[in-house]
């Protein structure tokens, strides 16, 4: 019996990865689905859900579960499959294009700080925040997941550049560490 | 240069895809004639001053009609370009 | 030399390194220049045109004269580069050595060599212009020189945000940075230095009852130990742009000897809500004859390598200005035990306290002696000359306020003729507000009470409140500043580094060229790598002199940013070789690279180009074996790259009526259609198909490259031009891996992994549907590009890699196999598909021959203006084939066409051709381009002409169509 086998966005890109006070993870989403309700259906889209769909910037959760805001008029439901939705969204499978990395350690903020052009100091970008920006080139959605913890989620071609260059910054952060 | 999107907040200017002024807004019909379509098409002011701008915001998508001054290079206003009046 | 028990780092321990390959010590925290000096070091340089021996001129970056080489990076200042152990320095701009250099003889040329010589000299014989002049001038220009070898020193670009950004740490800057620390604002406090301080760290005069230094010192531990503050030593903030964000450059890893990983510079980006100018101020020089020798020194930078580093150019030093501030540095000296051999000031009513040494008033220094070094300065007074062995003169002209950044958007200082210098006007930078010696106060005290005030200023902006902040008692003795003093004569430099004196600007100002933006120009003042630093004021004052207008008329020159140089691999960092751009690489990539396949870029996306086996000896071989694999076998191809968007609601099929040119409401569920996108102005933009899975449900795709800009097309059409249509599009494009497989064999091949009835009557041509694929939730779409039966798969992108494993080895064992993008380009060709090589933006649907595709019964984006008449017109370049006469005749992409007896020029232009390939199944090349008319000329013979490859070969006009052109191999 033939199958095809899967693989993960960030198969043989050498994670985890550790450098001084950081270390990259991948990170597994599980389905990850993109809500968008047609017009003037946000209210009963809300009801089937059981939740209302997360203002910008703000992740809402309940158990493994999260949902994300992902644009005007969008949300990423992580983690989970949305109930039948017909006629009230667009619900359209987005997981396996997504390569979801984990940055933490002390380093972390000042790893980012190398990447993209956000505030992120805690009164800009806490936790439970989420926001849509450029990880150097390339489109990102990043996420702030603990004092000293972020994910960051990218396109999965793109994979490989996005480790190179979070690596990168991860380096070129501890190399100043020993002056 | 720094442009606030209505959801994402204030946000460094290479996020952004600069469109043009907003002529956009006022699509002509399609019977509308030649020279409409010429004007819409071609034809634009270029104000020392003011200027209402369409933005592409890249990262999260929202298309937003900035209200810049092309001298000072202030920003006066942004709103999502499907709410603008027209 | 060294003066024991002076300067900050005495005790530091020893640091070894070498200048112009001798050895010489100095101590940790010496920059190059005061190390050198202490080894009684003078002559560090030869200058940029007439290589006349120079020292150092100042203790900062505005230093013009001392560029040196360090580590093979050139131009770099050796006032502001710190030594470390083993550091290799050498001179610039000399052969064979410093003391003897054979271009020294330009010096002797001066009267040739004045400014804009190359205007007026080297006309005759015009041939030895390009032959023998403009080379020889061309490699004796030029300061420093290229290593040769690319810089992959690792460099690195940052991004801070703040509530406010204190732009440098003297009093003013340490002052404003502690109080709005203090009052919580988030804080970045940049200093240029490599220890903050500024000039605290140069001067004597108590603070707070103690040594200055230490003051600085106690408020940088203090802010050290605050969260809310960041401290950023080494840091330049080189530009103030919109939006109150500042660009700095940080010397992270120049101090050190480099290390792997540690990075060189960084490079900055603050966004600041408030910013406080504090940059403190720079000294300029007089001007007067042989101002420039080695041992010339600006009086505050003395004062600086004395107090700071414990040394100076030599035992016997004289004093000569034209204001009480440099009165400071005669009174450090004597006070060092150094002999002080006069004070000398321009200014008749000056009144100097008796100090141990000769003071002279009303006094100008009119020349100086030493070649190599300076021997003696000879002055002109109330008695008449006199002459005084020195080893150096401290000379200040004054202090101008680095107002540069307020400039940076415009702004235009203002002339304060009472400090003989430009202030800052106020607003110049949204945001940000100047204070201390940059704003014009020059006492110790006023800095500090004017930091306090800036501070409070910016606090009150960001709504914070000031804390009770005690000002510390300091010296308060700005002292005054007389004019500019002119004299006549001799080589007096205003612009040390790109060697222009008085007489350049005098004679600039005779030719004509009066204002000073053509002064600038004519003369190169102020253009070289110090931007004028310390020669933009005295300049202005000479040529105020020579126009007979007050300096406040003169004007300045604009200030752009970068304040300092910023080298171009800080600015790129991350961008040099693979981070230039995003990689993206299919699932089927690493597979493909493993066959041995080499790989094309594809806009952003890499893709394989032919799939080579034992025995091929060129990328032709493999290709036409492709080809011929996909016409009679099998052949499988990675097509993820092509956009794909998932367009879903309930005006989808309105939405997509509008954005196509042609009509896909009328597309019945589970059929594909071939459209075309155009732009507004007529022109098509992008082709692909569009696929119906439901009765509100489509999926569009798009050319690889032009995917993203489909994408933002179609949000641009949902928002801004059509927000009454209730739809959304979602880019699908990296969710799905899909996979080609064309040829008589791709059913068999299909239906063996998809579970669904894949026959002819359930899946016609031009279908869709979704299916398992081995079991897992796929669609399948029958469409070609190949002109052959064939079929796309697509997959959660999880299994695209194994399931092109699999197609790959089914169809080898079909006798077909896996083929790239040169196969690809041969099969559409034969077919007569066009690419965004044929719809290349200046093409429209008429002109490819698909008038019939831009429905006449709706509205869509561009329908107006491709009605245009001339958008029409028959006489137009037409889609077109083309056909060699004989089979071995050429055909490139990109020759041109002309009628067969017209001779090759412009103006019998007929067309051009925009694709080309040989094909194996004709055994002839082929090509596809356009002709004026060209469809009422098919069977015409035309003359086709590649002058860049030497081209040229008669071709048939055929129809754009060569394999099958009634479609029955596709659609079955």
């Amino acid at each position: 019996m033939v199958r095809l086998l899967e693989a993960s966005p960030a198969q043989g890109l050498g994670l985890p990865l550790s450098v001084g006070g950081a270390t990259l993870s991948e990170v597994v989403l599980g389905p990850v689905w993109s809500i968008a309700p047609f017009a003037g259906r946000a209210g009963a889209l809300a009801e089937k859900l059981g939740v209302a769909l997360p203002a910008p910037d703000r992740v809402v959760s309940a158990d493994d579960v999260r949902l994300l805001w992902a644009g005007p008029g969008r949300a990423l439901l992580v983690g989970g499959v949305p109930p039948d939705l017909s006629g009230l969204a667009a619900v359209v499978e987005q997981g396996d294009g997504i390569v979801a990395v984990a940055l933490e350690g002390l380093a972390a903020r000042d790893v980012l700080a190398r990447l993209v052009p956000l505030d992120l100091r805690d009164v800009a970008f806490p936790e439970g925040a989420t926001a849509r920006t450029l990880l150097n080139h390339m489109s990102a959605t990043l996420l702030r997941t603990g004092p000293q913890a972020y994910e960051v989620l990218g396109m999965r071609s793109m994979a490989g550049t996005l480790v190179r260059e979070i690596g990168e910054a991860m380096r070129h952060v501890a190399g100043r560490e020993e002056l | 240069m720094r442009v606030a999107c209505p959801f994402c907040g204030d946000r460094d200017r290479r996020e952004f895809t600069v469109q043009g002024d907003d002529t956009s807004l006022r699509r002509p019909g399609r019977d509308a004639g030649p020279l409409a379509w010429h004007d819409y098409v071609h034809l634009r002011d270029n104000p020392a001053g003011r200027l209402h701008e369409i933005w592409h915001h890249d990262p999260c998508g929202a298309w937003v009609v900035v209200e810049r001054d092309t001298v000072t290079h202030a920003v006066h206003g942004v709103t999502l370009a499907r709410e603008a009046a027209r | 030399m060294r003066v024991p028990g002076r300067g900050l780092t005495q005790d530091a321990r020893l640091v070894p390194f070498t200048f112009d390959g001798k050895g010489h010590a100095g101590r940790d925290g010496d920059t190059l220049a005061s190390a050198l000096m202490g080894e009684g070091v003078r002559l560090v340089a030869r200058s940029f045109k007439y290589h006349r021996p120079r020292g150092v001129l100042s203790a900062g970056s505005e230093e013009p004269n001392a560029l040196v080489t360090v580590e093979g990076v050139p131009n770099t200042r050796a006032t502001v580069q710190e030594i470390w152990d083993g550091m290799s320095a050498r001179s610039q701009n000399a052969w064979p050595s410093l003391a003897i250099d054979a271009m020294g003889v330009n010096d002797l040329l001066d009267p040739f060599l004045g400014a804009g010589f190359y205007y007026k000299t080297f006309m005759w014989p015009r041939t030895l212009w390009e032959r023998l002049y403009e080379p020889v001038i061309r490699r004796a220009a030029g300061l420093g020189r290229l290593s040769g070898h690319a810089d992959d020193a690792p460099f690195e670009k940052a991004w801070a945000h703040c509530d406010l950004l204190v732009i440098g740490a003297g009093p003013a800057g340490l002052m404003a940075a502690l109080v709005a620390a203090r009052a919580g604002a988030d804080v970045i406090l940049a200093d240029e230095g490599a220890r903050m301080g500024g000039r605290l760290l140069a001067e004597v005069d108590p603070v707070e009852g103690r040594a200055p230094h230490l003051w600085a010192d106690g408020v940088v531990a203090e802010l050290r130990e605050m969260p809310n503050v960041r401290l950023l030593p080494r840091t330049t903030v080189t530009g103030a742009y919109d939006g109150g964000t500042y660009g700095a450059l940080e010397r992270v890893g120049l101090h050190r000897a480099p290390v792997a990983h540690r990075p060189v510079e960084c490079f900055w980006r603050i966004v600041a809500k408030r910013a406080v100018l504090a940059a403190g101020a720079i000294e300029r020089p007089l001007a007067f004859p042989d101002n420039d020798r080695p041992g010339v020194m600006l009086a505050g930078s003395v004062r600086t390598y004395l107090n700071r580093w414990g040394v100076v150019p030599g035992p016997r030093i004289a004093v000569y200005g034209n204001n009480d501030d440099a009165h400071r540095t005669a009174r450090d000296l004597a006070a060092a035990g150094l002999k002080v051999a006069a004070l000398i000031d321009t200014r008749g009513e000056a009144r100097i306290e008796e100090a141990g040494f000769p003071v002279m008033t009303g006094a100008r220094v009119v020349g100086t002696r030493g070649r190599l070094g300076l021997a003696a300065v000879t002055v002109e007074g109330v008695g008449g000359r006199r002459e005084f062995e020195v080893d150096g003169l401290a000379v200040s002209g004054g202090w101008s306020p680095a107002v540069h950044l307020t400039c940076h958007l415009g702004g235009k200082p203002a002339w304060d003729e009472r400090l003989q210098a430009f202030l800052p006007r106020e607003g110049a930078v949204p945001g940000l507000v100047a204070c201390g010696a940059a704003n014009g106060v020059f006492s110790t005290a006023g800095c500090l009470r004017d930091g306090l005030r800036a501070a409070g200023e910016s606090l009150e902006a960001l709504g914070l409140a000031v804390p009770p902040v005690e000002v510390p008692e300091a010296e308060g003795e700005a002292g005054t500043v007389g004019p500019f003093v002119l004299a006549s004569g001799g080589r007096q430099f205003v612009d040390f580094q790109n060697d222009v004196t008085v007489k350049d600007i005098r004679l600039s100002a005779q030719e004509g060229f009066q204002s000073v933006e053509h002064m600038k120009r004519y003369t190169t003042l102020g253009m070289a790598t110090d931007q004028g630093k310390t020669s933009n004021v005295p300049a202005l004052a000479v040529l105020a002199e020579a126009l007979g207008s007050p300096v406040a008329s003169t004007g300045t020159t604009t200030f752009r940013p970068p304040y300092t140089p910023v080298s171009i691999s800080a600015m790129g960092a991350g961008g040099q070789g693979v981070g230039f751009a995003p990689q993206r690489l299919t699932t089927s990539h690493q597979a493909a690279l493993q066959r041995g396949a080499p790989m094309i870029e594809a806009g952003l996306w890499y893709r394989p180009s032919y799939f080579p086996r034992p025995g091929e000896l060129s990328w032709r071989q493999a290709c036409d074996r492709e080809v011929a694999m996909v016409r009679h076998s099998v052949g499988v191809c990675d097509v993820s790259t092509l956009g794909k968007i998932d367009v879903q609601g309930p005006d989808a099929a309105a939405f997509l009526d509008f954005v196509y040119s042609n009509t896909m409401s009328t597309l019945p569920v589970g059929k594909v259609r071939y459209g075309l996108m155009l732009r507004e102005d007529g022109f098509v933009m992008d082709d692909g198909t569009c696929a119906r899975l439901g009765l509100q449900h489509y999926v569009v795709t798009t050319t690889t490259a032009a995917a993203a800009q489909v994408m933002r097309h179609l949000d641009f059409v949902a928002q801004v031009l059509r927000p009454d249509f209730d739809v959304q599009c979602v880019s699908v494009t990296e969710q799905w891996a899909q996979v080609s497989i064309a040829g008589p064999w791709s059913r068999e091949m299909v239906q063996a992994v998809v579970e669904a009835d894949l026959s002819d009557e359930r899946l016609p041509y031009m279908g869709c549907a979704e299916a398992a694929v081995l079991g897992v939730p796929g669609r399948v779409f029958r469409i070609s590009f190949s002109g052959e039966r064939a079929y796309e798969i697509a997959v959660p992108a999880r299994y695209g890699a194994s399931l092109w494993r699999l197609l790959v080895a089914q169809a080898e064992s079909l006798g077909g196999g896996a083929y790239g993008l040169e196969a690809l380009n041969v099969l559409r060709i034969e077919k007569g598909f066009i690419t965004h090589a044929e719809i290349h933006g200046r093409t429209t649907a008429f002109d490819i021959g698909m008038e019939r595709m831009v429905a006449k019964g709706k509205d869509c984006v561009g329908w107006a203006s491709s009605r245009r008449p001339g958008l029409l017109d028959e006489n137009r370049e037409q889609l077109v084939g083309l056909r060699p006469l004989v089979r071995t005749g050429q055909i490139t992409a990109g020759a041109h066409l002309y009628g067969r007896d017209a001779a090759a020029m412009r103006e019998n232009g007929q067309g051009y051709v925009t694709s080309a390939c040989w094909s194996p199944t004709f055994e002839t090349a082929l090509g596809l381009g356009f002709l004026k008319g060209g469809r009422a000329r098919h069977g015409e013979v035309v003359r086709l002409v590649d002058a860049m490859r030497a081209v040229e070969t008669l071709v048939e006009v055929t129809e754009p169509v060569f394999l099958d052109p009634e479609g029955g191999r596709m659609r079955g």
